[in-house]
């Protein structure tokens, strides 16, 4: 890869996926709409579309209050590492042939290790603030995050079986005669499951439960600190989204009348669809209810989906 | 690489010394990931990239993570800083630095007498660190899950359903 090509990539990399992320806000509130039997944001722009302009605006010119009980340095910092772990999670992931930044060889594993540095922004940002309901929705997002993360990375585990290989790329190439969908699709849901847990997406938002916990770890956060959460957030869909198109449903391969970047796109999508449609159509669990589900049925699930994978694997 | 080598090390020098030294507990804690990582990122410099990954994951991403969540749960406010001033005061680094000068001393001694740099680094593929972790030494791998089996079995024993016992008032039941 020439150097050229290789900043290309970097920059297009990074502006798509911030501008996704601001898209988002009005995808979100547009289809969250529609599910709902409305329209949605109509006045700026054309659909509405300039309300993330609007949006972006009004989060940059809030006050940007740091409460004087707050740990100062720590309250700043928090926001910022959601953002860097979810942006470097997206150098592993091929969009398309030769068009990925960072063709590791450990990919499946630095994905996991970036994850679960995402958790400390939730903990951080949540002991920073010294309020009782932030520290609630921090000690709820760690212990969620960290149960969630064991076996996401258990069920990642058939894939990596089945393609014999860490790296993503190859993982995508593996996919060539068949999606995993098909044998991985214990492992795909288990998946999903805990990359919704991950990004504390509804249903299973329980670190900022706005019913209970005011607004849970980022009670106290305003302005921009509180819009890199946001972001981090979405970004956060959108990397979950790719990484299950990329290890289950073959990443950029399709027929060929489209380029490769465009089917990845394109299925990134459906799943970013599933999430906001999960956001309207879900009830939130009970904090214990969550972690028994976890700990109780997913967990041995993985294994067994793991063990049988191996076992077939083997005998194959 | 030798530069990326030397910055790494400064950082992970410089932080773990930050994590002694410093009075409030999160702070420290914060400084100890940095350090992790720093040392992960060493791993990556030298050909080991699934050992870096699994620090970051293992030791930085769940261990520290449990730790914070426990000092979490503990509350420690100002006053505990405060309380750690207190008992920290520079007569307790003495013995330490001690035994630290004489450690120094020794690792430089050895440095200087066999001087040569570090050849032949070769990557370890994730392949190979599985191969040898069931191969050779399959036995300290079994020797570690039953580790991890006791603490499983000790667990469940701690936190398993208690019989509900119910005030003497309670036990009869409403007629």
């Amino acid at each position: 890869m020439s150097a050229g090509h290789y900043w290309l990539v970097i920059g297009g990399v990074l502006f798509v996926i911030l501008n996704t992320a601001a898209g988002l806000i009005w995808l979100e509130r547009r289809m969250l709409a529609l599910w709902q039997d409305r329209y949605g944001p109509n006045r700026a722009g054309p659909f509405g579309l300039f309300i993330v302009l609007a949006d972006t605006i009004k989060l940059f010119f809030k006050e940007d209050w740091i409460p004087p009980f707050a740990d100062k340095v720590v309250f700043v910092f928090a926001p910022a590492v959601v953002v860097a772990s979810v942006l470097l999670s997206f150098t592993i992931i091929p969009f398309a042939p030769n068009v990925v930044v960072a063709d590791f060889n450990v990919g499946v594993l630095f994905f996991l290790a970036m994850s679960s540095m995402g958790v400390y922004s939730i903990v951080l940002g949540g002991w920073a603030s010294n309020n009782k309901y932030a520290l609630l929705g921090a000690m709820r997002g760690a212990s969620q995050m960290i149960s969630y993360e064991v076996f996401m990375g258990l069920s990642l585990m058939g894939v990596v079986i089945m393609s014999g290989s860490f790296n993503l790329s190859e993982i995508v190439a593996a996919q060539k005669n068949g999606w995993f969908i098909l044998p991985q699709c214990v492992g795909f849901f288990i998946f999903l499951i805990a990359g919704i847990a991950e990004t504390h997406r509804l249903p299973f938002d329980i670190p900022e439960a706005e019913s209970e916990l005011v607004a849970g770890f980022h009670s106290e956060y305003s302005g921009m600190k509180f819009g890199m959460f946001f972001i981090g957030e979405y970004m956060g869909i959108t990397l979950i989204s790719s990484m299950v198109v990329t290890l289950y449903f073959g990443g950029w391969l399709g027929p060929a009348f489209l380029p490769p970047v465009i089917w990845f796109v394109l299925k990134t999508f459906v799943f970013i669809m599933l999430f906001i449609l999960l956001r309207a159509s879900m009830p939130r669990p009970r904090y214990d209810q969550l972690m028994e589900y976890g700990w109780k049925i997913l967990f041995p699930l993985s294994l067994v989906n793991l063990l049988i994978t191996a076992a077939i694997k083997l005998l194959i | 690489m030798g530069v990326f080598f030397y910055i790494t090390a400064a950082i992970a020098v410089f932080s773990t010394a930050m994590v002694v030294t410093r009075f409030n507990i999160m702070h420290a804690l914060l400084y100890l990931i940095v350090s992790l990582l720093s040392v992960a990122v060493i791993f990556y410099l030298y050909g080991a990239p699934y050992m870096a990954s699994l620090e970051i994951i293992v030791y930085a991403g769940a261990i520290m993570v449990l730790i914070i969540f426990f000092v979490m749960m503990l509350n420690l406010g100002p006053e505990s800083t405060r309380l750690e001033k207190q008992w920290l005061k520079p007569g307790m680094w003495m013995v330490p630095a001690l035994f630290c000068v004489i450690l120094l001393g020794e690792l430089v001694y050895l440095i200087a007498q066999n001087h040569t740099p570090v050849t032949g680094i070769k990557e370890v593929p994730p392949k190979a660190v599985g191969r040898s972790l069931f191969g050779p030494y399959i036995l300290a791998v079994e020797l570690s899950a039953m580790l991890l089996m006791a603490g499983i079995v000790g667990a469940y024993h701690l936190g398993r359903q208690q019989p509900k016992t119910l005030h003497r008032f309670l036990q009869s039941k409403p007629s």
